[in-house]
């Protein structure tokens, strides 16, 4: 599934594994406004993870896995993307996964398909 | 503010949850995620040498860069503005290391068992015992839609505390799959503070 098989992945970051921030598996990433001349400078795998975002807002996880680009890299070229204002990281709504404003929203949205 | 310019373009802000689907290889991780999920489960891989310096003494250290781990995940849109999203574990243990990633900023986790191969099971078991601090419950796969053992039997065979929480599940029905997630989550509601610093 990667893209690159004769490109060890880290070459495509710089040799950089970590973020800055921490991008959960299942952090969301949106795009403003896509910009056709900035995909252009991206490197291929940055740009297909940029065109794919711009489809709709979606998790780290699923750009990974539809990108072909593992989830290490994935994050780091996110983040990059995210730092030259191309996406948007949503921000997390509560301050804890436990906050039990999120858990019975959940709750709630679960039980009406159960 | 955004939203003023370009109305259209600008997605509503959207809030993610995660919860954590555990257990040992073959007791239906994949068909859990896959019953309850708007899409067909997806397959990404991560590769080992994010997972950090695991040492694997059955490989070399080349070895180290070319493993992949693969984990399914599926997703549910609860509301316009709210999805959920659920990931399997990689069952093997030499994955643990990314147990801890799959598992940072989860609501809450299932750790599924099959009767049967209860031992398969004992690693995640232990794992959200003593190495993780998201509230778990456990649900016995009922594979043939039968109940082969008492669940103070399954509880006692796997050294569960009464707190946990223990449940059945037909890992291929919908709606238990979705009761088994709701188990889950208020478990967490029970185990936590209403708005817990994190």
């Amino acid at each position: 599934m990667t893209a690159n098989p004769w490109v060890r992945p880290y070459v495509l970051t710089g040799g950089r594994t970590r973020t800055r921030r921490h991008l959960y598996v299942h952090t969301l990433v949106s795009v403003d406004r896509y910009d056709t001349a900035a995909a252009l400078r991206l490197s291929p795998e940055a740009r297909r993870l940029y065109e794919r975002v711009s489809s709709g807002t979606q998790s780290v996880a699923e750009l990974s896995a539809h990108c072909g680009v593992s989830l290490g890299v994935t994050r780091v070229l996110l983040e990059d993307l995210a730092a030259a204002d191309c996406v948007q990281v949503n921000d997390d709504a509560y301050a804890s996964p436990y906050d039990h404003r999120l858990l019975k929203r959940v709750i709630d949205g679960l039980r009406e398909l159960a | 503010m955004a939203f003023a310019s370009s109305p259209d373009r600008v997605p509503p802000s959207i809030t993610s949850a995660k919860i954590v689907v555990a257990g040992g290889f073959g007791v239906g991780k994949t068909t859990l995620v896959g019953a309850v999920s708007e899409i067909p489960p997806v397959n990404t891989e991560a590769w080992m040498t994010q997972a950090g310096k695991s040492v694997d003494p059955l490989h070399g250290a080349d070895e180290k860069t070319t493993t992949t781990v693969a984990m399914d995940f599926g997703r549910i849109t609860l509301a316009r503005d709210l999805i959920l999203y659920l990931f399997g574990t990689p069952g093997q243990p030499r994955f643990w290391p990314m147990w801890d990633d799959l598992c940072r900023g989860a609501s809450a986790a299932v750790v599924l068992v099959d009767t049967r191969r209860l031992e398969v099971s004992f690693p995640a078991v232990n794992y959200f015992e003593n190495d993780s601090d998201v509230p778990f419950v456990v649900a016995v796969n009922l594979f043939d839609g039968r109940q082969t053992h008492p669940l103070d039997q399954v509880r006692e065979a796997l050294g569960l505390a009464d707190a946990v929480p223990l449940v059945t599940v037909d890992a291929r029905d919908r709606r238990s799959a979705t009761l088994t997630l709701l188990a889950g989550l208020n478990n967490t509601l029970d185990k936590t503070l209403p708005v817990t610093a994190y």
